[in-house]
């Protein structure tokens, strides 16, 4: 499969720079997204109109979604929350126009934002129950304590390998059916309708991503069974 | 039954044909010293590992849309949260089909253990 055509692959190559594409483009969606908070807070009203009531919206929206979930102790890591799910959306979303590069279709991406969920599971896990957060890992019975240890560490290792794998096997491969398909029938534009169901899984796998987040949250900070 | 029938002959079908080039690969391998026959079984093995995982999924991704909607027709007036509830289920589901395209895609692409494998067994590759 040869190299895609990018466009800040182009415009970094004229100036020397080799930065690998998923690294500037995860950039560029950092920046559009700070770009579009800037722009929805510039003229903050009481009753929202234009660009701040859509950001209400989502974010609102996200919100009591959230406390649902999680209860009123979960408002304080709504910002990684709501980061999460913003950045992923964008990142994929933005891989779906001609001439960029979804980041989350590759793994250092996707993997280094599951490592930064199961790090921030295990701080929020000690900050709530101090060393007593061991009793998460152990199950009812003292004598079987060796064994369900070692299977509660197998499955938050295996946490971060699904939550990496899940959106880096969705995204990636819906660039590659978009890239066959343009290779196979590009004049009689057989992507279109793929693109049509990649916006939705696009956004689906964003949402699964971070609900997956808020659940491992509230299991680490409720009490142990 | 008849469904038993028609899977095994599509089965023996495309496994007399996948043997047919199979032979050919191998025959032009053995001449050229290249990936040959090792390169078909990896054909194969990702081909198949993608469709038994597909098989999987589909089953339990109709289970679950259609209890959902069974569940909407009972109170329709829950739709939205079904409809959300649903789709998370069925993004879960769809991960396991994922975590086998991703093993398909590394069968094709990066072609682990190909070397050490091979002197083990004595194949040459």
């Amino acid at each position: 499969m040869e190299h895609p055509i990018l466009f800040l692959d182009l415009i970094l190559g004229k100036f020397g720079l080799h930065i690998p594409p998923q690294l500037s483009y995860a950039v560029l969606t950092a920046l559009i997204l700070l770009g579009l908070g800037w722009l929805a807070s510039r003229h903050i009203t009481l009753v929202p109109r234009g660009a701040q009531n859509v950001f209400e919206t989502i974010v609102g929206g996200l919100e009591e979604f959230m406390v649902d979930v999680t209860g009123e102790e979960g408002r304080a890591f709504f910002p990684y929350i709501a980061t999460c799910f913003l950045f992923i959306m964008f990142c994929n979303l933005i891989g779906l126009i001609p001439g960029f590069l979804s980041p989350t279709s590759n793994i250092n991406c996707t993997l280094s934002m599951a490592l930064c969920t199961f790090v921030y599971t295990h701080y929020l896990g000690m900050k709530y129950h101090g060393a007593k957060y061991i009793k998460h890992f152990l199950g009812p019975i003292p004598a079987l304590w060796p064994l369900f240890f070692i299977i509660e560490v197998i499955g938050h290792c295996a946490r971060v390998l699904s939550l990496t794998l899940r959106l880096f096997g969705n995204i990636m491969g819906e660039d590659l059916v978009l890239a066959i398909l343009l290779f196979l029938a590009g004049m009689f534009l057989a992507p279109l309708p793929m693109m049509f169901l990649a916006v939705f899984t696009s956004i689906v796998q964003a949402f699964v991503f971070t609900l997956l987040s808020i659940m491992y949250f509230t299991g680490a900070m409720e009490h142990a069974h | 039954m008849r469904k038993s029938l028609v899977f095994g002959l599509s089965m023996l079908l495309y496994l007399m044909w996948a043997s047919l080039a199979m032979a050919a690969e191998a025959g032009g391998g053995a001449a050229s010293a290249g990936l040959g026959s090792f390169f078909s079984y990896a054909m194969l093995a990702a081909g198949l590992g993608i469709g038994i995982a597909a098989h999987g999924t589909g089953i339990g991704q109709g289970i679950a849309v259609s209890r959902s909607v069974e569940g909407i027709a009972r109170n329709p007036e829950a739709s939205g949260k079904i409809t959300v509830t649903m789709l998370i289920g069925l993004a879960m589901i769809e991960s396991l089909a994922i975590y086998a395209l991703v093993v398909s895609l590394i069968i094709l692409y990066a072609y682990p253990m190909a070397k050490p494998l091979a002197e083990a067994l004595g194949i040459k590759i």
